[in-house]
């Protein structure tokens, strides 16, 4: 790769390229300097501090990069950003879920919180953005990028747009947390950076949407492969919801704070609108994709049915777009609402489990691999995670089951059954899957690792999904407990009292998710690095006996 | 089966996918979210909502920078306990003025719709200073550093005018004497005659109890002291207001 030692001195195209990349972070830089100059809001001239600095250290990351042969990726697809990107979803990983084992603690402890920076309200949305859009949206972009190429036989149509999206999205990242931190929060959940990291984020996304649609449009496929349908409808569906629920008017140009354009019950629909697609398109439609790439590569077998795609496809689609109100049942929203919430819902149920069934038998005819193979193991526990929370959701939905669930740790446990196991397995087996390939290695460093990992997340989340909802249900019960005079029995303090041993079992649960992924991490930095571990078989080769 | 075998046709343009895709989670958001925002009763007829005193809106935007919302819901729901524990269930006209609103997810904390007067500001300041020392259980972070900075208001009446631009009834006259307003609802010694006129119920206190600045902790315990207490439950017709 690194054939030129000097900067700027490679054939010239490459390093004009090179220099209008140099030119154009200088001048964001500058421009954010003079941001944070002007402005008269703490908040923001800081955070345009931040920014600057960021941009021109990677300016002259920029400039003393050696320019790098032609690409020599095999099958001439452009792979430099998917190697960035693999390694950045496991940095973010370890970033996110690390937060969520230190806000556990903190709910735990809370001699832990040190205000103002690291108080549980500025890191919680730092520990959800982080694993939802730091971990997986760095997961997604980078296995499109993977997938799209693959399945379509073709080159990304321009390096240079990819290399825009991908880094464009991280510095999203990068201001999305540095904002938290700084109290810069619109205070909605899962939308909380404010509106100019949400202007930033839509112009990333919009040229997100053009890469991933003309390297489709150019593809040497007849047929657009099903994985891609999905990628497809994430990237749109969140441009239309990401541009949307953000709409909202800035205090002043240089001011840090906006007020959303909609108040009240009508910020609450659109949010939640927003809030339970993030669910449906980012983390589902999404990681469905992903699904139905690597599952059949990992097996060697073909999709279970086309005709199941098809179907769970458009009805997924279409009807998770209606389940938001189920978030506000209950609540000051009107009754008509919050039902038709509520049967969208329970609708939905079917085409996830469409969609869970054809990743399962994807595997007939080789389920002898969850024996030999733990990367098969950690997708099939991924996709069974996935049909176990898209059940536990409708039940959830229920109004009746939703008036004992709603505002206790329940959803919490609901939340992450479905992240830590259909999310995270499903980006662990993909990145397993794609490593080797990347740099070219025979194998993994060691499969046994891998092993590893798949029993430390999975005890990790069956401790972390039992425990809340035991804990969500007692939370529940003793709000709503009477004695025979009618009063209530506990006091709101003593329910939190009661929940001090849940919350420590929680942490457990997660810190086990967190050293599995920690395990993983120096699996694929070994791997990277060309080395092979010495260790015993997963299985030892099965010695076929002649019948008698 | 026909139908699936055209399928092919969508396979193979990429754009008409794209399209398709498009207007089918289109439809959800038309037939559902956008009737809420032209149905008339979508909101109910109360009397005594108005916007926020500049001091308590100042406090507003304290309580969305902490991120409180994620331990404290304001939304309480129809049930025999929670109106035992909180009082009367919230009505959507209570947040029709909150850009965004705070309804909440989550009960770490109890709910606070109607957390205003309940507690001296006394009470408030010393339990945003160190929780554990008032409620022995609790597990919230302490704000002791809300009580050390002053609040920072020049641009207050920009904050007005952008919440007249999303809908908020600021008058002009509101936005003009906001930063007076702010200061006057502080300071017990301050002429508050306008102050009162334009916000009828508003809460004229040293919040934070240091008479000497006008700090974060003060805005905070303004905006806690005035939440849930503006509706008129007395006037309130119930069976009217059903939807």
């Amino acid at each position: 790769m690194r054939d030129y030692p000097l900067p700027i001195l490679g054939p010239w195209g490459q390093a004009l390229r090179y220099f209008t990349w140099f030119v154009v972070l200088g001048a964001g830089a500058f421009f954010a300097v003079v941001l944070s100059g002007l402005s008269h809001d703490d908040a923001f001239r800081t955070h345009m501090g931040l920014v600057a600095a960021a941009l021109a250290v990677a300016a002259l990351v920029v400039a003393r990069r050696p320019v790098e042969a032609p690409a020599a990726d095999a099958g001439g697809y452009f792979d430099a950003p998917i190697r960035m990107g693999s390694m950045l979803t496991m940095f973010w990983g370890v970033v996110g879920m690390l937060v969520g084992v230190v806000i556990a603690l903190q709910l735990s402890f809370p001699q832990l919180d040190i205000g103002p920076w690291f108080n549980f309200g500025r890191l919680r949305p730092l520990h959800t953005s982080g694993v939802v859009f730091a971990f997986g949206g760095t997961a997604l972009i980078t296995t499109s990028f993977y997938v799209v190429q693959r399945t379509c036989r073709t080159r990304l149509i321009s390096d240079n747009l990819a290399w825009f999206v991908f880094w464009g999205y991280q510095l999203f990242l990068f201001m999305a947390a540095t904002g938290y931190l700084l109290g810069i929060t619109e205070s909605r959940e899962y939308a909380e950076p404010e509106w100019y990291t949400d202007i930033w984020l839509t112009v990333v996304w919009v040229a997100y949407l053009v890469l991933f649609l003309g390297t489709l449009i150019k593809r040497k496929e007849p047929h657009i492969y099903v994985a891609n349908w999905f990628y497809l409808a994430f990237i749109v569906t969140i441009a239309m919801l990401h541009v949307v629920n953000n709409l909202s008017i800035p205090v002043s140009p240089l001011s840090a704070k906006s007020y959303s354009l909609f108040s009240g019950v009508q910020d609450a629909l659109t949010q939640w609108w927003y809030g339970h697609n993030a669910v449906g398109f980012f983390l589902t439609a999404g990681f469905l994709g992903m699904m139905y790439y690597y599952m059949p590569k990992q097996a060697g077998r073909p999709v279970y049915s086309y005709r199941l795609s098809i179907i769970h496809f458009w009805a997924l689609i279409f009807l998770y777009i209606w389940a938001g109100p189920h978030h506000l049942h209950y609540t000051a929203l009107p009754d008509w609402a919050q039902t038709l919430g509520m049967v969208f819902s329970i609708m939905l149920w079917m085409p996830s489990w469409g969609g869970m069934i054809n990743g399962l038998m994807t595997l007939r005819g080789a389920w002898d691999k969850m024996r030999t193979d733990p990367i098969i193991r950690m997708m099939v526990i991924a996709v069974a995670f996935y049909g176990m929370s898209t059940f536990e959701g409708p039940v959830m939905s229920i109004r009746s089951v939703n008036a004992l669930s709603h505002y206790t740790n329940w959803t919490i446990g609901h939340v992450h059954s479905g992240a830590l196991g259909w999310v995270g397995m499903i980006t662990f087996g993909a990145i397993y899957f794609m490593v080797p390939r990347l740099w070219n290695r025979t194998q993994l460093y060691s499969m046994r690792m891998v092993n590893w990992h798949f029993w430390l997340a999975t005890v990790g989340i069956v401790i972390y999904a039992a425990v809340m909802w035991v804990a969500g249900i007692t939370q529940g019960l003793m709000w709503r407990e009477y004695d025979e005079q009618g009063f209530l029995v506990y006091s709101f303090a003593e329910v939190v009292a009661a929940m001090h041993p849940y919350y420590v079992a929680r942490a457990f649960g997660g810190l086990l998710y967190l050293s599995g992924a920690l395990v993983m991490s120096y699996n694929i930095w070994m791997t990277i690095a060309g080395k092979v571990r010495t260790e015993k078989p997963i299985l030892a080769p099965v010695q076929l006996q002649p019948a008698e | 089966m026909d139908i699936i075998a055209k399928h092919g046709v969508i396979e193979r343009n990429a754009s008409l996918l794209l399209v398709l895709s498009l207007l089918v989670v289109c439809i959800g958001g038309i037939v559902e979210v956008a009737p809420l925002f032209y149905y008339q009763n979508t909101i109910e007829k109360v009397a005594g909502m108005r916007p926020y005193t500049p001091l308590e809106l100042a406090g507003r935007d304290i309580y969305v920078r902490e991120g409180c919302y994620l331990c404290h819901s304001q939304m309480i729901r129809p049930f025999r306990d929670e109106t035992l524990r909180y009082g009367h269930y919230s009505l959507a006209a209570e947040s029709m003025y909150d850009h965004p609103f705070q309804w909440g997810s989550e009960r770490t904390g109890p709910d606070l719709a109607r957390v205003g007067d309940k507690y001296s500001s006394t009470w408030q300041v010393d339990h945003l200073i160190d929780p554990r020392a008032v409620v022995p259980e609790s597990i919230m972070p302490s704000y002791a550093f809300l009580a050390k900075a002053d609040l920072n208001y020049d641009d207050i009446a920009n904050h007005l005018k952008a919440n007249q631009i999303v809908g908020v009834p600021y008058s002009d006259e509101m936005v003009k004497d906001a930063a007076t307003d702010l200061a006057a609802q502080a300071n017990p010694d301050a002429d508050g005659t306008g102050l009162k006129a334009r916000y009828p119920k508003v809460r004229i206190e040293d919040f934070d109890g240091d008479p000497k600045r006008l700090t974060e902790m003060d805005a905070l315990v303004a905006y806690l002291q005035m939440l849930g207490t503006l509706v008129d439950f007395s006037t309130y017709d119930e069976k009217n207001n059903e939807r």
